[in-house]
C-alpha cells in the first residue's frame, strides 16, 4: 500500500533524486526530475494531510523499527499543513523558475543546482515530518548545507559572502540546537519527541531542561530569522539566485517557525514556556520590533529583493506575535500566516526573478517606469504587496484578522492595533515601489525591456491566484490552521 | 430574473466591462461604447431589484465563506438599493460626460481611466449590497485602491502628492480604526451580519458603545468627518469626471452610506437612542458642517470650494443619522440621493468651465454665464440644491432632517442647519451673481459651451435635481422601509 509509506516517500523521493541527477549530468533532465519530485512531494503531502485529518496522528516507524528505538515519522494537523506548503511552493517555483535558472546559473552547474534543490527539499520535508529530535537536527543540516550552496551560486560575487555569513550564523544555530537536543537526551534518555514530552514533566524545572529550552529557542530563532537574529537573511535573499530566494523565502523560515512551535508546545509544553518563564513577553517585544523596525528598514532599501527580504523579517514578526499571544486565534493566525506569507512572498520573489531576467537589474532606482514595459509582472507585485499590507480579499488579510482578534481576546485594544499599525509600514514600502514603477518616466536603461519570461509569469500569477483565493475563501486554510492550533494547545496528549 | 441573479449580474458586469475596456483599448470608440453599455447594463440590473425590494423582499446572494462564519454575501435592503440606484444611474450620465471631457482635454491613458472607473463602480455596488461588515469592508478597501489610479491620473508631482494624502488617510483610518471596530463587533456580537435592530444590543456597556461608535465614525474616512476629511480636497487633483462621480457620489456616499448602515443595522437606532456616550456625534458632525462651510467660503479654486462644500454636506448625513430620529434618518437616506444629483451637476459645470474656458478660480468667472448659459443655469440649480431651496432636491432632504431635529428638540442641530444654509448661500450665490450679472473681463478669448456630451450630461443632472423636488416618491418609499422605531 503506497499510502502507508507516504511518510517515508515524502523524504526519500527528493533525497534519492539528488544523486540520480548528479549521475545523469544533464541540466534538462535535472530540471525534469526536480519538477517531478516537487509534484510528488506535494502529492505525498496532500495524501498525508488527508490521512492526518482522518486519523489524527499518522505514525510511521522507519525501517519498521518501533519507536522509541527507531526513528518515528509523525504527522499531525500541524506538520501536514507545513508539508503541503513546502510541496506547493516547490511544485510552482521549480518547474516555472526554469527561465530564471537558465539566466542566472552557468550551464555546467545547472544539474548540480537542481541536485542541491532536491536535497534542500528533502531536508525541509524531513524537518517537518520527523518525530525524532536528533533526526530533526540531521535534516536541518541537510537543508542548511544545501541552501548555503544554492545561495553561493548567485550571479553576483557578493553571493559568496552572503552564503558564508549565513553559514556562520546557521552553524551557530545548528550547534545550539544540537546542544539543546543533547541536554534533553541527558535528562529524559530518549530522542523521540513524543517520548521526551511524556517524560519531561519529571525533570521540568531542572537546570539542564531550562538550558535546553534556551539553546533550542535561540538556535531555532537564528534559523527563522527572528529580529534581531535576522542579520544573515537580507544578504542571502538579495544575492542568491532568484529562484532560490523564492523557494527559501517561502519555505525555509516557515519550516523553522514550525520547529519552534513543535519544541515549545509539543515538547516543553505551554505551562513551562508560557507560565513559568517570561517567554511570551520577550517574544512579544521581539515580534513588535520585527514588525516595526525591520519593516521600517524595508522602506529605505534601494534593491527590490532586499526590500522584500526586510519585509519578510517583518512578516516573521506576525508569526511570532501570534505565538506569543498563545491563544487559539493567535496560533491560528501564526500557522495560517506560514501559508499565506509563503504563497505571497513566493509569488513576489518569482516576479522579482522575472524582473532580474528581463530588466537585468532589481535596483529600484533603475526600475522607474517599469510598469510600461512589464505590466503583468508589476501588477502581480502590487497584488502581492496588497497581501503584505493585509488588504481584504488577499491572504494577508486573513492573518491580520486573526492576529487582531487574538489581541482583542487578550483584552487589549493596543495588542489588537499592533498588526494593523504595522501594515501601515507595509503601505509605505509598497507605495515606494508603486510610485517608482507606475508614476516615474521610464529609465533610459529600460528602453527595450520586454515582459518577463512566460513561465515566470505563469508561476507568479498561479501563486497570486492562490493568494487571492485563500483570501476570499479561507475555509480550507483557516480550518487546517485552526486544527493545528488546537492540536498545539492541547500538547501531545490529544 | 431572480434577485440573486440580478445581484451577481450587477457585481460581474462592471468587472467584465473593465476587461472589455482593456481589450478594446486600441479602438477608442468601441472602448467608450463598452463603458456606456456596461453602465446601462449595470443600471438595468440594479433597477430590476427595485420592485422586489419595494414589495418587501430582500434579495440575497451568498458566494462563499470568506472567514469561518463570515460569508462573502450580498443582501439588498432599501438603503443599499437607493445608493446603488444613485451610483449606477449617475454613472451612465457621467460616462457621457467623461467621453466629452477626456477627449476635449486630450487626456493620456484613457483606457486605464475607463477601466478603473468601471472597477470603482463594481466596488461601489459591492458596498451598497454587502450583507455583512466583512463584505462591506472588502469592497470599501477595494474602492480606495481602485480610485487611487484615477486620483493620480496625471502622474504629475501634485497628483502623486494628492494621491499620497488620499491613500494614507483612507487606508490609514480604515486599517487602524474601522478594521478594529469590525473586530470588536465580531468579538462582542459573534456575527457581522447587518440585521434590523442591530446586532450589538445588550452586548456592550454604554461607554464601550460610545468608544466603538467613535472607531466606526472616524474609521469610515470616506464619510470625511473632521478631522479625517483632508483626503477629499486632496482628491481634487483628479480629472473632473472622477471628482464628479467618485468624489461627489460614489466614494463619499459610500462613506456616509456606511455610517447610516452601521447606525441602523449594527448598533440599532433604539439601542443607542438617548445614550450619553454617543451624544458627541451630532456635535462633531455639526462642527464639520459649519467649519467646512467656512473653509469653502474662503476658497477661490472652484473645485476646492466644491470639495469643502461636499465635506459639509456629508456631515449633514452623519448629523441626520446621529439624531437617531426616524424622520431625520429618512432625511439622511434622501440626502444621499439629493446631494448626489446636485453636487454632480456642480462638478460637471466646473469641468465644463475648465474645458471651454480653461478657468479654475472663482474670481475668473465674471460674465461667464453669458457665454455658457446652459452650464451656468445648471450650476445655479445645483447651488440652490446645496443651499436647500425649492424647487430643488436639497430642499426635500433638508426638510426631513430639520423635522427630525425639531422632533427630538435638538436645538443645536437646528441652529447648525440654519447657519449652514446661510453659509451655503454665502459661497454659492456670489458665483451665480458673478456669472450672470458682472461684465466679462476684457481680453478673455471668446468661447462657447463645452462639447455637447458634457452639456447634455449636466443638463440631465440639473433636470434630475428639479424633478427630485416634485417627485421624490421612489427614494422616499425606499427610505420609509428602513427598520426604524416609530
Amino acid at each position: 500500500m503506497i499510502s502507508t509509506h507516504l511518510p517515508a516517500l515524502q523524504v526519500i523521493v527528493p533525497l534519492m533524486a539528488a544523486p540520480l541527477i548528479v549521475l545523469l549530468r544533464s541540466g534538462r533532465a535535472a530540471w525534469l526530475i526536480a519538477a517531478a519530485v516537487s509534484a510528488a512531494s506535494l502529492g505525498c503531502a496532500l495524501g498525508l494531510l488527508a490521512r492526518a485529518r482522518a486519523e489524527g496522528i499518522v505514525s510511521y516507524a522507519l525501517g519498521n523499527w518501533p519507536p522509541p528505538w527507531g526513528i518515528e515519522y509523525r504527522v499531525d494537523a500541524v506538520n501536514a499543513f507545513v508539508l503541503v506548503l513546502v510541496g506547493l511552493i516547490a511544485t510552482i517555483v521549480v518547474p516555472f523558475g526554469r527561465a530564471s535558472v537558465a539566466d542566472e546559473v552557468p550551464a555546467e552547474k545547472r544539474y548540480l543546482f537542481y541536485a542541491m534543490l532536491c536535497l534542500c527539499l528533502a531536508g525541509l520535508n524531513g524537518i517537518a515530518i520527523t518525530g525524532d529530535a536528533f533526526n530533526l537536527f540531521v535534516f536541518l543540516e541537510i537543508s542548511s548545507l544545501s541552501s548555503y550552496v544554492l545561495i553561493a551560486l548567485g550571479r553576483d560575487r557578493r553571493a559568496l559572502v552572503a552564503s558564508f555569513q549565513y553559514l556562520i550564523m546557521g552553524t551557530i544555530g545548528a550547534t545550539f540546537i544540537v546542544i539543546g537536543v543533547g541536554l534533553l537526551y541527558l535528562q529524559t534518555g530518549t530522542l523521540n519527541m513524543a517520548d521526551i514530552a511524556a517524560r519531561i514533566d519529571e525533570a521540568r524545572e531542572t537546570r539542564p531542561v531550562l538550558a535546553a529550552l534556551a539553546f533550542l529557542t535561540v538556535g531555532i530563532c537564528l534559523k527563522l530569522a527572528l529580529f534581531p537574529l535576522h542579520m544573515w537573511l537580507p544578504n542571502a535573499y538579495t544575492y542568491a539566485p532568484s529562484v532560490v530566494t523564492a523557494f527559501l523565502a517561502a519555505t525555509a523560515t516557515k519550516v523553522s517557525v514550525y520547529v519552534l512551535l513543535r519544541f515549545w508546545f509539543t515538547i516543553f509544553g505551554q505551562s513551562l514556556v508560557f507560565e513559568r518563564l517570561p517567554m511570551p513577553e520577550i517574544f512579544l517585544a521581539l515580534s513588535v520590533l520585527a514588525m516595526f523596525v525591520a519593516s521600517g528598514i524595508a522602506i529605505y532599501q534601494r534593491n527590490l529583493k532586499r526590500m522584500l527580504a526586510y519585509s519578510s523579517v517583518g512578516q516573521i514578526g506576525y508569526m511570532t506575535l501570534g505565538i506569543s499571544l498563545a491563544n487559539v486565534s493567535g496560533l491560528t493566525g501564526s500557522v495560517v500566516h506560514l501559508f499565506n506569507h509563503g504563497v505571497t512572498k513566493g509569488a513576489m520573489f518569482v516576479f522579482a526573478a522575472g524582473i532580474a531576467a528581463s530588466a537585468r537589474t532589481v535596483d529600484l532606482d533603475r526600475l522607474s517606469g517599469l510598469a510600461k514595459r512589464m505590466p503583468l509582472t508589476c501588477a502581480g507585485l502590487v497584488i502581492g504587496g496588497f497581501s503584505l499590507i493585509g488588504v481584504p480579499a488577499t491572504a494577508g488579510f486573513i492573518t491580520k484578522w486573526y492576529l487582531v482578534l487574538a489581541g482583542l481576546e487578550r483584552g487589549s485594544l493596543i495588542l489588537a492595533a499592533l498588526p494593523a499599525a504595522s501594515s501601515l509600514i507595509a503601505i509605505a514600502y509598497m507605495w515606494r515601489f508603486v510610485e517608482t514603477v507606475y508614476m516615474r518616466d521610464p529609465h533610459p536603461g529600460l528602453a527595450d525591456v520586454k515582459e518577463a519570461p512566460l513561465s515566470l509569469l505563469i508561476g507568479g500569477w498561479l501563486l497570486i491566484a492562490i493568494c487571492i483565493y485563500v483570501g476570499v475563501d479561507s475555509a480550507w486554510t483557516v480550518e487546517a490552521a485552526q486544527r493545528a492550533a488546537e492540536r498545539l494547545l492541547v500538547g501531545v496528549q490529544g | 430574473m431572480s434577485g440573486g441573479g440580478a445581484i451577481a449580474l450587477a457585481m460581474c458586469l462592471p468587472v467584465a466591462g473593465a476587461l472589455a475596456i482593456v481589450a478594446l483599448g486600441r479602438w477608442p470608440n468601441f472602448r467608450e461604447a463598452a463603458t456606456l453599455a456596461t453602465a446601462i447594463g449595470l443600471f438595468t440590473a440594479v433597477v430590476t431589484l427595485v420592485g422586489p425590494v419595494l414589495a418587501g423582499a430582500r434579495p440575497e446572494l451568498v458566494v462563499l465563506d470568506m472567514l469561518p462564519g463570515v460569508p462573502l454575501a450580498f443582501r439588498v435592503e432599501p438603503l443599499g438599493m437607493l445608493f446603488a440606484l444613485v451610483a449606477s444611474g449617475l454613472w451612465i450620465v457621467n460616462s457621457l460626460y467623461s467621453i466629452g471631457y477626456m477627449r476635449a482635454n486630450g487626456e493620456d491613458n484613457q483606457t486605464r481611466f475607463y477601466c478603473f472607473f468601471a472597477l470603482s463602480l463594481a466596488a461601489t455596488v459591492g458596498i451598497a449590497f454587502a450583507a455583512n461588515l466583512a463584505t462591506l469592508f472588502l469592497f470599501y478597501e477595494m474602492l480606495t485602491l481602485a480610485t487611487y489610479p484615477l486620483v493620480t491620473h496625471h502622474g504629475t508631482p501634485e497628483a502623486r502628492q494628492g494621491g499620497r494624502v488620499y491613500l494614507w488617510i483612507l487606508l490609514g483610518t480604515s486599517i487602524m480604526l474601522l478594521l478594529l471596530a469590525v473586530a470588536v463587533t465580531w468579538v462582542a456580537a459573534g456575527t457581522l451580519e447587518f440585521r434590523p435592530g442591530g446586532i450589538l444590543a445588550g452586548r456592550l456597556g454604554n461607554a464601550a458603545l460610545g468608544g466603538l461608535l467613535a472607531l466606526y465614525m472616524f474609521g469610515i474616512g470616506k464619510a470625511a468627518l473632521m478631522p479625517v476629511h483632508r483626503w477629499l480636497p486632496a482628491a481634487m487633483v483628479a480629472p473632473t469626471p472622477v471628482s464628479a462621480l467618485l468624489h461627489a457620489v460614489a466614494v463619499v456616499k459610500a462613506g456616509v452610506f456606511t455610517v447610516v448602515k452601521v447606525i441602523v443595522y449594527v448598533f440599532g437606532v433604539d439601542a443607542i437612542a438617548g445614550l450619553r456616550s454617543v451624544d458627541w456625534l451630532p456635535t462633531v458632525a455639526g462642527f464639520t458642517i459649519v467649519a467646512a462651510s467656512v473653509v469653502a467660503l474662503a476658497a477661490d479654486n472652484l473645485k476646492r470650494r466644491l470639495a469643502y462644500s461636499t465635506v459639509s454636506q456629508l456631515a449633514y448625513v452623519v448629523l441626520a443619522a446621529a439624531l437617531l430620529a426616524p424622520l431625520s434618518i429618512i432625511g439622511a437616506a434622501l440626502h444621499i440621493a439629493a446631494h448626489a444629483v446636485g453636487k454632480i451637476t456642480l462638478f460637471f459645470a466646473a469641468g465644463a468651465i475648465y474645458t471651454a474656458a480653461h478657468k479654475t478660480q472663482v474670481s475668473e468667472l465674471d460674465g461667464i454665464g453669458r457665454r455658457m448659459p446652459w452650464t451656468m443655469v445648471a450650476f445655479g440649480i445645483g447651488a440652490l440644491s446645496m443651499i436647500g431651496l425649492p424647487p430643488t432636491a436639497g430642499f426635500v432632504s433638508k426638510w426631513f432632517i430639520l423635522s427630525g431635529a425639531v422632533a427630538t428638540e435638538h436645538w443645536v442641530a437646528v441652529a447648525v442647519i440654519a447657519a449652514s444654509t446661510l453659509l451655503n448661500a454665502g459661497y454659492f450665490l456670489p458665483i451665480v451673481y458673478r456669472a450672470f450679472l458682472r461684465a466679462p473681463a476684457s481680453g478673455d478669448p471668446p468661447h462657447g459651451e463645452a462639447p455637447w456630451p458634457m452639456v447634455v450630461a449636466l443638463t440631465l443632472t440639473a433636470t434630475l435635481t428639479v424633478v427630485f423636488f416634485f417627485n421624490a416618491d421612489l427614494p422616499l418609499a425606499l427610505a420609509r422601509q428602513l427598520p426604524l422605531s416609530q
